[in-house]
């Protein structure tokens, strides 16, 4: 059976008749590999660019429209020894960029302020004490207002935006005493330069614009280089479906382009990538991944399957519906929403914080004023020092207290091989005090594997693997890679549902069902023993070997529990699988609480009792069936393996083959909130000190600055102590 | 001190052509790759590779 792929859905046309794609890169890791590829694409005909990115691992290839197909370029890479996924640029990463290279052009111009402010202000500070003339004052105060307006109204536009947005909300947010601090300072400083005066805040104003900017600057670039791996993750999951067309030629295309109505081929091993009905052929079909059972389905003319399940031995042709009619997942999209509006939105700790700082900050500077003018000051100087009060009060270090620490925190966090969906699921992560893990895909790993391959003689297990790969049976893909089969059996021949059999040294073997091979009492045998494990049976000649095949847990899973137990976590399954599968699981990780047979809405139901009884709550699960719980648990992650709806649902999604992210998780993120809260008891310490400078009226310019800075440095330094020294730990991307 | 005057207004001109510059090369899409780029500076592109990973 011939296919072609279309990769028309990822070729953007940009003007002048050049056409481009981009793709995501595996094993490109390293310089030499980034030049290999660049010269290797230039050599195609008619490429005009290849530009590889070695931060993203993605390639970008330009070409003069029509001259070849792109598949010639997938094709030229994976020549080169790489295996290349269209991506789909746009949409939420298009939108990212833009904001991030927003913020480093606010950043540019605040520091461009800044510096050249400072140069004239130290001049003033230090003429002040010695020979400046009036007229030499006038002169660099006018320069700095010059200079500090424009650049303050196009840098503070992401504090000013924020804070018009969380007004017209009735609330307040940091941004508010940002900006009211910004405006005022600006605004007393053009009035005192007008009056000729002796001193102005134009530094203080842009140098709190610098600082603020620095972080968020920060915090963006953190945000978008976590997206542009989790693109990459979705586009090397490659979801693509094979389209049967109305000739009956088939085409490889990208899921999005695939309309309600087309009939999708599904060849056996193969993921099922839509919500459908079959309409022809039978299979069994692996549901693990979307309701959590191991056992196989049967699907024939009628059933209907859904997206992420796992088609076994037989070719199915499906018919597309669009995935909002498909029963199950609507039951899933409905009890997610539900799950969504039920928890109760979490007060992130810097916004408690601007809740109390911001009143309070503005209280202190009114009654500075009345007091001011009560002991009988004029209305200027009682201005001149309320507004002081407000500059120096401005949360520089307190704006910088939280971002700093989440920043170093997600750094932390990635090398762990943790991705973070969600903002606030730093300070989530830390509260936690009970775990709950599904079990399949999850606690155990998504493939299946031969766990008795030991006691089968080694050259039998050779023939086996070898026969195995003849088959796409998802039992006989473990067989093979328990055998580490490289090379197949010549002849061998597939009957399809029952087996494969060939020849091997003149003697027949066959591989396939205990029925097939009249291995029934074996595999009984097997049943009794272990009745989680699916058996396949293998002759040779007069020989029968059994296989258990099951899905084995992850190897660090016992090593996990108990490191969140030491971390003081209560520990629990949550399965919607069998009674007896869940409970072995259980038994080998030392598990008291074991729940099997839960449907997604009695997962919720049990979360919302554990969180009745004042339990914050950790789901960690993969399934489709796992979604609603994971939104509804106060912090989820859910490994890359997880569907699609499921990994949108979750905090965090965590790497590779191990499970010990979990815990590593839990612990930077319980670092970092400690420091978080340190950083905060800082700040509010420096106001201690500096509020009553200020009132007294004795903040000048320089103070302000020092004072600035140095809560700003201290904090950041602060922050940086939440990278631990350990090595860094390797995951597989 | 009128040598101020046309100093000081030189010296931001200086600067505000490095934010020029600055703001021209982001534009320019020099900080989408800064791995890549650290690398590409010491790549020998002319010179053509012998074996099948030399440039590791």
């Amino acid at each position: 059976m011939s296919d072609t792929r279309d990769l028309s859905h990822f070729v953007r046309h940009i003007e002048g008749g050049v056409a481009r794609i981009d793709l995501a890169v595996e094993g490109m890791a390293c310089a030499g590999c980034m030049s290999k590829i660049e010269r290797g694409l230039s050599t195609l005909p008619s490429v005009t660019r290849a530009r590889a990115n070695l931060t993203n691992r993605r390639v970008a290839v330009e070409w003069n429209e029509g001259a070849i197909d792109p598949v010639r370029v997938v094709e030229r890479l994976s020549e080169l020894g790489f295996r290349a996924y269209p991506f789909d640029p746009g949409g939420a990463e298009a939108a990212e960029e833009q904001e991030t290279n927003f913020l480093l052009r606010c950043l540019a111009v605040a520091a461009f302020a800044t510096m050249n402010i400072m140069l004239l202000s130290v001049s003033v500070w230090s003429g002040n004490v010695s020979d400046i003339t009036p007229e030499q004052r006038d002169f660099f105060h006018g320069l700095s207002a010059l200079i500090a307006l424009p650049a303050a109204a196009y840098a503070g536009q992401p504090f000013f935006r924020s804070a018009i947005r969380a007004l017209m909300a009735r609330s307040l947010n940091m941004d508010v005493p940002i900006t009211l601090g910004v405006l005022l300072a600006l605004g007393m400083s053009v009035l005192e330069t007008l009056h000729h005066a002796s001193q102005a805040y134009f530094d203080s104003a842009m140098m709190l614009l610098t600082f603020l900017l620095a972080g968020r600057a920060l915090d963006q670039n953190m945000r978008r280089r976590t997206r542009a791996v989790a693109g990459n993750l979705a586009a090397l999951k490659a979801e693509t479906a094979i389209k049967l067309a109305d000739n009956g030629d088939l085409r490889e295309v990208p899921i999005a382009s695939v309309q309600p109505g087309d009939i999708v081929l599904v060849r056996s091993g193969e993921r099922i990538a839509v919500d459908g009905v079959v309409v022809e052929g039978t299979s069994e079909i692996d549901q693990s991944l979307v309701t959590g059972e191991t056992m196989l389905a049967t699907a024939r003319k009628g059933t209907r399957v859904y997206a992420g399940t796992m088609n076994g031995s037989g070719t199915l042709h499906v018919r597309v519906e669009a995935s909002a009619e498909a029963t199950f997942l609507d039951d899933v999209t409905r009890l997610l929403e539900k799950a969504v509006e039920a928890r109760s939105r979490y007060l992130r700790l810097a916004d408690r914080a601007a809740r109390l700082y911001a009143p309070l900050v503005h209280v202190t500077a009114l009654s500075t004023l009345v007091g001011w003018l009560v002991v009988g000051a004029t209305w200027h100087d009682a201005t001149v020092t309320a507004i002081a009060v407000l500059i120096i009060t401005c949360p520089c270090a307190l704006g910088l207290a939280i971002p700093a620490v989440q920043i170093v925190a997600s750094a932390e966090l990635f090398r762990a091989g943790v991705l973070l969906n969600a903002g606030d699921a730093v300070e989530r992560l830390a509260d936690i005090d009970t775990v709950l893990f599904d079990k399949t895909g999850t606690l155990t790993l998504p493939e299946s594997e031969v766990i008795n391959a030991a006691d089968v003689p080694g050259d039998v297990i050779d023939v086996a693997g070898r026969l195995a790969l003849a088959s796409s049976h998802p039992l006989a893909a473990a067989v093979a890679r328990a055998a580490n089969a490289q090379s197949p059996l010549a002849g061998a021949v597939e009957e399809p549902g029952q087996g494969v059999r060939g020849v091997n040294d003149g003697v027949e073997v066959i591989l396939g069902r205990p029925s097939f091979c009249g291995a029934e009492r074996e595999a009984e045998a097997l049943a009794a023993s272990d009745p989680e494990a699916s058996a396949i049976a293998f002759v040779r000649g007069r020989e029968r070997h059994i296989f258990a095949v099951r899905q084995r847990l992850r190897r660090d899973a016992v090593a996990v529990v108990n490191r969140s137990q030491k971390l003081g976590l209560a520990v629990e399954i949550l399965s919607g699988d069998r009674v007896a599968a869940v409970e072995h699981v259980a038994r080998t990780l030392n598990l008291k609480h074991w729940h099997a047979a839960m449907t997604p809405a009695n997962k919720i139901a049990y979360i919302a009792e554990l969180r009745a009884e004042g339990r914050n709550v950790l789901m960690v699960g993969d399934g489709l069936n796992d979604a609603p719980s994971l939104a509804a648990a106060d912090a989820s992650m859910s490994p890359v393996t997880a569907a699609h709806v499921t990994q949108t649902a979750a905090d965090a999604v965590f790497l590779g083959d191990r499970l010990s992210p979990v815990t590593e998780a839990v612990a930077i993120a319980r670092k970092a909130k400690r420091v978080m809260r340190e950083n905060l008891c800082l700040a509010v310490v420096y106001n201690i000190i500096a509020v009553p400078i200020a009132i007294l009226g004795l903040a000048t310019p320089l103070i302000a600055a020092v004072a600035m800075s140095g809560s700003s440095i201290l904090v950041t330094l602060n922050a940086l102590r939440v990278k631990g020294g350990r090595s860094p730990v390797r995951w597989k991307s | 001190m009128e040598v101020l005057i046309y100093l000081v207004p030189m010296a931001l001109g200086l600067g505000l052509l490095g934010l020029i510059g600055f703001l021209w090369s982001l534009k320019s899409g020099q900080y989408d790759d800064l791995d890549g780029a650290a690398w590409r500076a010491i790549m020998d592109d002319d010179v053509h590779e012998t074996a099948e990973d030399g440039g590791r």
